[in-house]
């Protein structure tokens, strides 16, 4: 009788007939997209620009010059005008993407890694603990995201870090959610039973099993809640609870130029207009994730 | 302690069979009064598996039918230790699963499990290969012998691995997706497989072939089978002894000739009428069971079958039958009518004692 | 129904529960002494032994939790270090201007909003699913205190059709129903739309796509592209979702105004939120984020129940 663990013939690897992968398969659809790609460039041109400020930006956006107030668009030396204490709007603008970019940003990864683990531990184990978990979750969600941010950050008081650290706060419960979620319906799923039938245990199999069907949906979710952020981020510097002058940031600089409104109008709503193409960009960028994730199954 | 093995590479020592502990004599599979109850809402439970015993002996393919809801599949995932038994004992090979010398995770080698949702049992993200290694390198083999041992065993079920082994599940047929799922279940060189309703949701033809490839692979990995299925045919063919649940409870157990031609218990002989025949003047007339289908949550009191069986009378309201063999050749039945001195009028007559 | 009903209460009793918890925290974790965050600086010995008495903050934090929550449950939500006045009074009239911008709003986004959904579910695909589709996502993405300066601008700077900020003529912060009011509250109102509006209409659409994908509408379209049977159905099969995403929508505006009343200057709970934070009252803070955060669970709960009434597959969960 042969042992089924007897060495075989033609045990050498042949070249298999390999499918790509699953997520070379998901960039190759997004690729096709080209709404996705053209946001995409966009929001690569603007990080590029925050990153090489130094070097791209005309001049320092602290410099102020009290003659040169308010200067229209187009004004020479001030391609994009100047703000209420004369500093360069284009420089201000393009320095200011470092900070309202980090500020929109950094929340929502944080969160997706916190919310990841909190939900998919709690969609795993099941039970009491995911009970627990859930339940402190939903008090957090109870309150919509604007008014948590803010009363965090009204108590905590103004600042970049507090405000990072309000707005985390903020989006790990919708991401815990979503993550326990999915995760719940994998675990029910056959295959992780028969991954525990092999004698792995839970550890193991939420690494080679669970996590590769959840982190998909997740991080799409997540990338979703990036312009949310970005406008939740400015929004509180808009307050006054955020970035403090003078640091170029975007929606601080609409809370400065609002009375600005009434001598130069297209100027004071340029630091707007910023947040407003990088949130379209980032909304495209995920919807297009999204649809290249869903062709799949 | 088997000579061969020490000679062998180190994978095929990780994952040598499992020595025959116990001998021809010991079953390898004894199960005795196994319980689950499912809680739903207050107070009450669904009695799914309700105090089970039975034996599979070495070698040997046990059929297990019944309707849906009978217990089946859960007597599967008890078996396989994927839920814990509310009660009841579980000995492979005469010792105790999950016991000082059977640990779990050595268990887990020696039986193994194909489910019947061919799609649902594979990783959708991982290739079939991957899915198939996953189990060796969970006991210790290195990567590359899994993966070699993977694309082994796929050529054994008729996947040729140099077109198959990168595929993922979605890239295959319900077929191929189910000798894939073979396949895994083999990789840990097993002794005990148990197939619940492994070819339920296959073609006829497909069917067929599955079914024969099941046969093949019992042969010459010396594996012993419990096959799960509602389809009377299919367990027919495919099994040693057969063995009828209802309503959590096994009804009757026997050999498949005996207990296919003379069926003990009402409930079994209804099932067996059920079955179409491909015989024109077969005909049946009548519906071969009245009454409701079972509910598993507030079982008729006695036997359980009394409220559907034409045969019941006020003693198979009260007392409940126990599952025992009467002529002494292994073929049990839970039925009074079937046991001498039961009380029940059909009942034979129970032999005089001699003085 | 009732069952579900309660069993909804019942779920949300401890919610609400965590959710006054955090309110009461507020205090507690802006940096410094709780007291001095409830007292004014100039504050005499006396007024604090006060606060102490009241707040109970020498006493374990379970028992000040519920000292501040028996209080609250009685209407005292205390007193605003600014203004001296009662907290529970200024959130009292906020509450009223806020609702009433609020409503309009949500009138305004989730007409709009189901329209555009509507046209773009039911003519996936075309260039009008498009074109509704486009405006959807304009509708999510834009930072809606700059879309109010840019209303601003436009009807009231160059315009000059519509006042920049404020409830009224008079600067009151007094509702009155007339024209001249009602004008003070269009921007304010169609701002706070834009966002709801693009949800409801990516919700919808998405709705609106799914029910048309059934087999059997699609044969029921073989008849005629308007058939008004289709659309029934359609209205009818999408209404419950929709609406409780409107419902949540307005919990957001009710809790999200102070962006935009801070743009405008209108008198509600956000432009006294923007006040409290700026003063650092946080009596003020804590006692208006009670009551909105407490009006968002309760209309999480309406929403349910209503959802509930109208899809009974919601009601057996």
């Amino acid at each position: 009788m042969t042992d089924a663990a007897s060495p075989l013939v033609a045990t050498a690897p042949s070249p298999v007939a390999a499918s790509p992968g699953y997520w070379a398969g998901v960039l190759r659809r997004l690729g096709r997209e080209k709404v996705a790609i053209a946001a995409g460039v966009v929001i690569l041109l603007i990080v590029l620009a925050a990153i090489f400020a130094d070097f791209v930006a005309p001049t320092d956006p602290t410099k102020t010059s009290m003659l040169r107030r308010l200067r229209p668009i187009g004004s020479p030396g001030y391609l994009l005008g100047a703000d209420e204490l004369g500093r360069d709007m284009l420089s201000r603008l393009i320095f200011g993407a470092r900070l309202s970019l980090f500020m929109g940003v950094v929340p929502v990864f944080v969160a997706f890694v916190l919310g990841s683990i909190i939900g998919i531990s709690a969609g795993f184990f099941g039970g009491r603990y995911n009970t627990l978990v859930m339940r402190t979750v939903d008090v957090f969600y109870a309150f919509p995201s604007v008014l948590l941010a803010i009363a965090l950050s009204g108590a905590l008081g103004a600042g970049i870090a507090n405000s990072i650290l309000s707005l985390t706060i903020v989006f790990i419960p919708p991401i815990a959610r979503i993550a326990e979620s999915v995760t719940t319906q994998v675990r029910t799923m056959d295959y992780v039973d028969a991954a525990r039938a092999s004698g792995a245990g839970p550890f193991l199999i939420i690494r080679a099993q669970v996590l590769g069907n959840v982190i998909g949906p997740v991080f799409v979710y997540a990338t979703s809640l990036i312009s949310v952020a970005m406008i939740l981020a400015s929004g509180l510097s808009f307050l006054g609870l955020g970035a403090k002058p003078p640091t170029p940031e975007w929606g601080l600089m609409l809370n400065t130029l609002r009375t600005a409104i009434y001598i130069q109008p297209w100027v004071a709503v340029l630091p707007g207009a910023a947040i407003f193409i990088t949130s379209i960009a980032f909304n495209l960028l995920s919807d297009g994730l999204r649809s290249a994730m869903e062709v799949k199954n | 302690m088997d000579t061969r093995a020490t000679d062998q590479a180190p994978a095929a020592a990780i994952l040598a069979k499992g020595d025959d502990r116990g001998g021809a004599a010991t079953p390898l599979l004894a199960v005795s009064g196994l319980t689950k109850h499912f809680p739903i809402a207050r107070g009450t439970v669904v009695r799914a598996v309700d105090g089970i015993d039975f034996e599979v002996r070495k070698g040997e393919t046990l059929g297990i039918v019944g309707e849906s809801g009978c217990g089946k599949s859960t007597t599967a995932r008890l078996v396989m230790h994927l839920i814990a038994q509310d009660a009841g004992e579980l000995l492979f090979d005469g010792e105790l699963v999950d016991g000082q010398a059977l640990p779990l995770k050595a268990y887990r080698r020696q039986a193994q499990m194909v489910f019947q949702d061919s799609y649902a049992s594979l990783n959708p993200r991982m290739t079939i290969e991957a899915s198939v290694a996953f189990g060796p390198q969970v006991h210790g083999l290195s990567r590359d012998d899994a993966i070699a041992r993977a694309r082994a065993l796929l050529g054994k079920v008729g996947l040729e691995p140099a077109r198959f082994a990168g595929r993922y599940p979605h890239e295959l047929s319900g077929g191929q997706r189910q000798r894939v799922n073979i396949a895994r279940a083999l990789a840990l060189n097993p002794r005990l497989v148990i197939l619940d309703e492994a070819v339920s949701a296959l073609d006829k033809s497909v069917e067929a072939q599955v079914l024969n490839l099941l046969l093949d692979l019992r042969q010459e990995f010396d594996l012993t089978y419990v096959f799960i299925s509602h389809d009377l045919n299919v367990v027919r063919f495919m099994s040693d002894r057969v063995m009828v649940m209802y309503l959590g409870e096994i009804v009757e157990i026997g050999p498949v000739e005996a207990l296919y031609a003379r069926p003990k218990h009402p409930y079994t002989r209804a099932l067996l009428a059920a079955m179409p025949s491909m015989d024109p003047d077969r005909r049946t007339e009548e519906a071969p069971l009245a009454g409701d289908p079972p509910n598993p949550i507030n079982p008729p009191a006695g036997c359980r079958f009394h409220p559907r069986c034409p045969f019941a009378e006020a003693l198979c309201a009260t007392k409940p039958p126990a599952l025992r063999d009467s002529e002494g050749a292994g073929h049990k039945a839970a039925c009074h009518m079937a046991q001498p001195g039961s009380g029940h009028s059909r009942a034979p007559v129970a032999p005089e004692t001699v003085a | 129904m009732l069952r579900y009903f309660l069993r909804r209460l019942a779920y949300v009793a401890p919610v609400a529960l965590g959710v006054s918890f955090f309110c009461f925290l507020l205090v507690h974790i802006a940096p410094g002494d709780p007291l001095t965050s409830v007292l004014p600086p100039d504050a005499s010995a006396a007024q604090q032994e006060e606060m102490r008495r009241i707040y109970g903050f020498d006493k374990p934090l379970p028992v000040q939790f519920v000292l501040w929550l028996w209080q609250a449950l009685q209407g005292d939500l205390g007193v605003s270090i600014a203004t001296g006045r009662p907290v529970a009074a200024e959130v009292g009239k906020a509450v009223g201007n806020t609702l009433v911008v609020a409503l309009l709003a949500m009138v305004i986004g989730f007409a709009l909003g189901s329209l555009f959904g509507f046209v773009a579910g039911y003519f996936k695909g075309s260039w009008l699913d498009r074109g509704a589709s486009l405006i959807a996502m304009l509708g999510v993405s834009v930072p809606h205190y700059w879309l109010g300066m840019v209303l601003v601008i436009l009807f009231s700077v160059q315009l000059g059709w519509l006042p920049a900020g404020g409830a009224g003529p008079d600067g009151s912060g007094a509702w009155k129903w007339n024209w001249e009011h009602i004008r003070y509250m269009l921007l304010p109102a169609i701002t706070m739309s834009v966002v709801p509006m693009g949800i409801i209409a990516r919700t919808v659409r998405a709705l609106v796509a799914d029910i048309m994908a059934q087999d059997f509408v699609t044969a029921l379209r073989a008849k005629g592209m308007l058939d008004p049977g289709v659309l029934r159905h359609v209205i009818k099969n999408a209404a419950p979702t929709s609406l409780a995403v409107m419902g949540l929508q307005l919990g957001y505006l009710l809790g999200g105004s102070i962006l935009i009343e801070t743009v405008f200057s209108w008198p509600g709970t956000g432009f006294l939120l923007g006040n409290a934070i700026f003063q650092r009252d946080l009596p003020l803070l804590q006692g208006t984020i009670l009551v909105l955060s407490m009006f968002f669970v309760g209309l999480n709960v309406l929403v349910d129940i209503v959802q509930g009434l109208l899809d009974p597959r919601v009601r057996r969960q």
